[in-house]
């Protein structure tokens, strides 16, 4: 019964995108009839001539508001989709197969709710919900001034979302019920012949790795950033296609394409905690295709974000900026794709899936239309500025711009290289992470570098006496940290290049700082604090992104300090052995089995830690076997300082033998770096996405104030 | 015939798995195929006993994971033979310390894996070619046209260099950098 009536405001849903989409692109007649004209058909020259008699404003008008309420009716409609979907998962509805596959009885109801997203269906119905959210928010704000853009933002968003809520109503829907037939229990919309209802006395639970906190917010964080990518977007695109080639769209979306950034980052970062904590291999990033499917749209995310800066101060690179965030976008979609269409376990699982063609579909058909209105756009996204030296500001951001799309094409060949083998050789080979570590190290190690410089360099000329003026300081700082580390932590070469970059690029943004606030000390005689305070708050964007590139700094000490120098053995001890690694001393003193409060079957291990002679307490690895779903998970105990993480890992324990027990014990250097660093991360982008009074706005509400001011006179 | 040897795989890694959950279910149970299972595994090991007593001492958990990590789980996707948790994966690391036992080196136990379930088994594509030309060669071509377009957007420049030093500075359009450079300098 609900679940009929889900099918059913999910079918409106659909109806209703649709429409707005259709809606908003005929409320403009002029813009359409000048894309016909563009065409090389005489019919297209007449269907054009047509559509311009049709246009008078107000029908435009009231077609756009139309357009936009029908686009703002999705998200209390999805809304409520949900809802429903939720209510069926909280109550144990196993009739319904989503329901089924995803919870069970023994689960606890903030899994359940959470369960929404753990499924196929579930995660595309939320993605549609998260996507009609962020449009609404687009539509409601002030139009005044961009009235020409809003169609095509509701065009935009609108298709995209579409795209989702079609898919899942059509082909993964999440209100499919099971009915006994003749041949079998299926699931269906509707009793199919000769069938009665069927509902399964307990469900299969969600997959035992999905049941961790990291889990329940790295998704949504994840689809928070790739959703919010859509609306720079389609303000790129709307751009486009009403000829406002100048940066207005770029001013628009800059602090959307920021808490874009920031979610998609925050979500890359959990998910590698969640990895850390619960896939117990040690590591936080694998080089996973799923993985890379999320990273693929950072990069280009990432590159964005620096490079129209270039076009609002300089006024160059539009052409490039459109094409970044077009890539960004279908790289968005392509990601959902990765993970969701089964490509990646093979070719041939791709073709039998029922949502992968669609979405290749999909992705090739944006590209090639996005791409074919630039092109149409050529000549109006000329530059206004020329390009004055390679040591420029501009240059070095475009030469930051080149490593991250290098990046890209290392990950994207390294995701598609195993299913081209596949469907040209037959041959299924695996990339692994060796491939990508070789291929981006240095790619990396460049990032860094520019990083360090490119802060220092000025906005259309800069020189290498300038430049060597404000950077000697701090290299000769950078060097004489270099040379301590080698003296006392280690001799890799790779591993100094790495630190002596890291305090590089370290040094250089604190000197800046210190350089902007002692200038303000001196001018407006502030104490260090408050001119700190004043610089940062003057200019958040810049210095917030600082302190961004210093929170990217602790995480790469981080990421050094586990890739170059973790530390591993596996071992079978008996109660009472030890096994020593990395300084410590780990002493296995005993194990309990017994049933955890959801049905699990714990298997707790107990270790003893010591250094030396000092004893540090005690680590649980523990292995939980979940009987619903039939899988078990590997949780690590671990011990977590600046230092190193003291991680072990319970492999393996033979009920045969109660006195022994496998463990495979890992010591990761510096990985809390990389936890530390996020969290300054968050603190600094925050800082530069924080809204700004809007200027224009302060300036009509002052204006309505005082002339309600005068009227009340 | 990947395809049929996948099969294989996936029905004896879902035979383990049932196995397991019967040993972990009920233990006391008296079935004959865990009666079969348990004289299988003290065959095994007295026959691996033997080998270990007849050629050194057995190789070490360290060692054959420092094998299995430059491999890949045939049946699971992208997960690396040492982490991998599932009783297919630990046969096939027991394979590994066996193959140890036997005297066999690295290369050859790696190779051994990749001619039986394919090239997929190493973390290392095999065309090496392929795998690391093109990302190089496409990053090559985009450094090329980034030089290119830098050379091309600077050649109008050189032709009017006869700006005055004053309208250069206006080229800074970031209005508080200016201000800070220009309290820097007067600074001096």
């Amino acid at each position: 019964m609900i679940a009929n009536l889900g099918l059913g405001i999910l079918l409106i849903t659909f109806i209703v995108t649709v429409y707005s989409a259709v809606t908003a692109a005929a409320s403009n007649p002029k813009g359409l009839a000048r894309l016909l004209r563009s065409l090389p058909s005489l019919r297209a020259k007449r269907f054009a001539d047509e559509l311009e008699k049709l246009e008078t404003p107000q029908r435009a008008a009231s077609m756009a508001e139309s357009a936009r309420r029908a686009m703002l009716l999705t998200f209390p409609l999805l809304t409520l989709t949900s809802l429903l979907l939720i209510y069926l998962l909280v109550n144990d509805h196993y009739e319904v197969k989503f329901v089924y596959e995803v919870t069970s009885r023994s689960m606890p109801t903030y899994l359940k709710v959470t369960a929404w997203w753990g499924g196929q269906a579930g995660s595309l119905l939320f993605w549609s919900w998260l996507m009609s959210a962020f449009a609404s928010l687009v539509t409601l704000r002030k139009w005044d001034r961009d009235r020409e853009f809003l169609p095509w933002v509701i065009f935009v968003s609108c298709v995209t979302l579409a795209f989702f809520v079609g898919m899942t109503a059509f082909f993964e829907n999440p209100f499919r019920v099971f009915y006994q037939t003749e041949t079998g229990v299926e699931a269906h919309f509707f009793p199919p012949a000769n069938s009665i209802p069927f509902t399964p006395e307990d469900g299969r639970g969600l997959n035992p790795l999905l049941r961790h906190p990291g889990m329940i917010i790295h998704p949504p964080l994840l689809y928070l950033g790739f959703v919010s990518y859509v609306i720079p977007f389609a303000f790129a695109i709307a751009a486009l296609i009403t000829g406002r080639t100048d940066d207005r769209w770029i001013r628009l979306t800059r602090r959307w394409s920021l808490w874009a950034w920031l979610f998609l980052t925050f979500g890359l970062v959990l998910g590698g905690r969640w990895a850390y904590d619960v896939l117990g291999w040690g590591g936080y990033w694998g080089w996973d295709p799923v993985e890379i499917a999320a990273f693929m749209p950072w990069l280009t995310g990432t590159a964005f974000l620096h490079s129209v800066m270039i076009q609002e101060k300089r006024g160059m690179l539009k052409h490039w900026n459109m094409l970044l965030i077009i890539l960004t976008y279908d790289l968005v979609i392509f990601g959902t794709f990765l993970t969701r269409s089964g490509v990646l376990s093979s070719v041939h699982a791709f073709a039998q899936s029922a949502i992968g063609p669609l979405f290749f579909v999909y992705i090739a058909m944006t590209l090639i239309v996005s791409v074919a209105l630039v092109i149409y756009r050529w000549g109006e996204l000329k530059s206004e500025t020329e390009m004055n030296s390679l040591l420029s500001r501009e240059s070095l951001f475009l030469f930051n711009n080149l490593l991250f799309m290098s990046i890209l094409v290392v990950c994207f060949w390294g995701v598609i290289y195993p299913l081209t083998s596949e469907l040209f050789t037959g041959s299924k080979v695996t990339v692994g992470p060796a491939f990508y570590e070789r291929a981006n190290g240095p790619l990396f190690a460049g990032l860094m570098f520019l990083m360090g410089i490119a802060p220092l360099s000025a906005w259309g000329h800069s020189t290498l006496k300038t430049l060597g003026r404000a950077m000697w300081l701090p290299t000769i700082a950078a060097v004489l940290v270099t040379v301590a580390i080698f003296a006392t932590y280690t001799h890799n070469v790779y591993a100094l290049i790495g630190f002596f970059l890291v305090a590089f690029v370290i040094l250089i943004t604190l000197y800046e700082y210190w350089r902007g606030s002692r200038a303000r000390m001196k001018i407006h005689s502030e104490n260090i604090l408050t001119a700190f305070w004043n610089l940062t708050a003057r200019d958040r964007r810049r210095y917030g992104g600082y302190i961004v590139h210093i929170s990217m700094m602790l995480m790469a000490i981080g990421i050094l300090g586990i890739e170059l120098f973790q530390m591993e053995t596996q071992g079978t001890l008996e109660v009472g052995q030890q096994q020593s690694i990395g300084g410590y001393d780990v002493v296995y003193k005993d194990i309990a089995r017994f049933t955890g409060p959801d049905g699990r079957e714990v298997t707790r291990a107990t270790l003893s830690i010591y250094r030396g002679n000092e004893y540090l307490g005690d680590l649980h690895p523990r292995i939980d076997y979940y009987w619903d779903s039939q899988q078990s998970m590997t949780i690590p105990g671990q011990r977590a300082t600046m230092k190193d993480d003291l991680y072990i890992l319970l492999v393996n324990w033979e009920p045969a033998s109660a006195t022994g027990a496998t463990f495979k014990i890992y010591v990761n250097p510096l990985v809390n770096w990389l936890w530390m660093g996020s969290l300054l991360f968050l603190i600094g982008i925050i800082i530069a996405a924080w809204p700004d009074k809007d200027p224009e706005r302060v300036a009509v509400r002052a204006g309505k104030r005082a002339r309600q001011a005068s009227a009340a006179d | 015939m990947i395809g049929d040897l996948r099969l294989e795989i996936e029905e004896r890694k879902n035979e383990l798995k049932t196995e397991r959950k019967i040993l972990m279910a009920t233990q006391k149970n008296t079935n004959y195929k865990l009666l079969f299972t348990i004289l299988l595994a003290l065959v095994l090991s007295i026959s691996m006993y033997s080998f270990a007593s007849a050629q050194g001492p057995a190789p070490t958990d360290d060692e054959v994971n420092a094998i299995a990590k430059k491999l890949f789980c045939p049946v699971c996707e992208n997960t690396p033979l040492d982490v991998c948790p599932t009783e297919a994966c630990r046969q096939w690391r027991e394979q590994i310390r066996q193959m140890l036992i036997e005297g066999k080196t690295e290369d050859e136990i790696i190779q051994y894996f990749i001619d039986t379930y394919g090239a997929r088994a190493s973390g290392d594509p095999p065309n090496k070619i392929a795998s690391y030309l093109i990302p190089v060669t496409a990053i090559f071509l985009g450094t090329a046209l980034l030089l290119r377009a830098l050379q091309m957007w600077k050649k109008p420049k050189a032709a009017e260099s006869a700006i005055p030093a004053g309208e250069a500075k206006q080229v800074h359009q970031d209005e508080y950098f200016n201000k800070l450079e220009d309290e820097l300098k007067k600074r001096k």
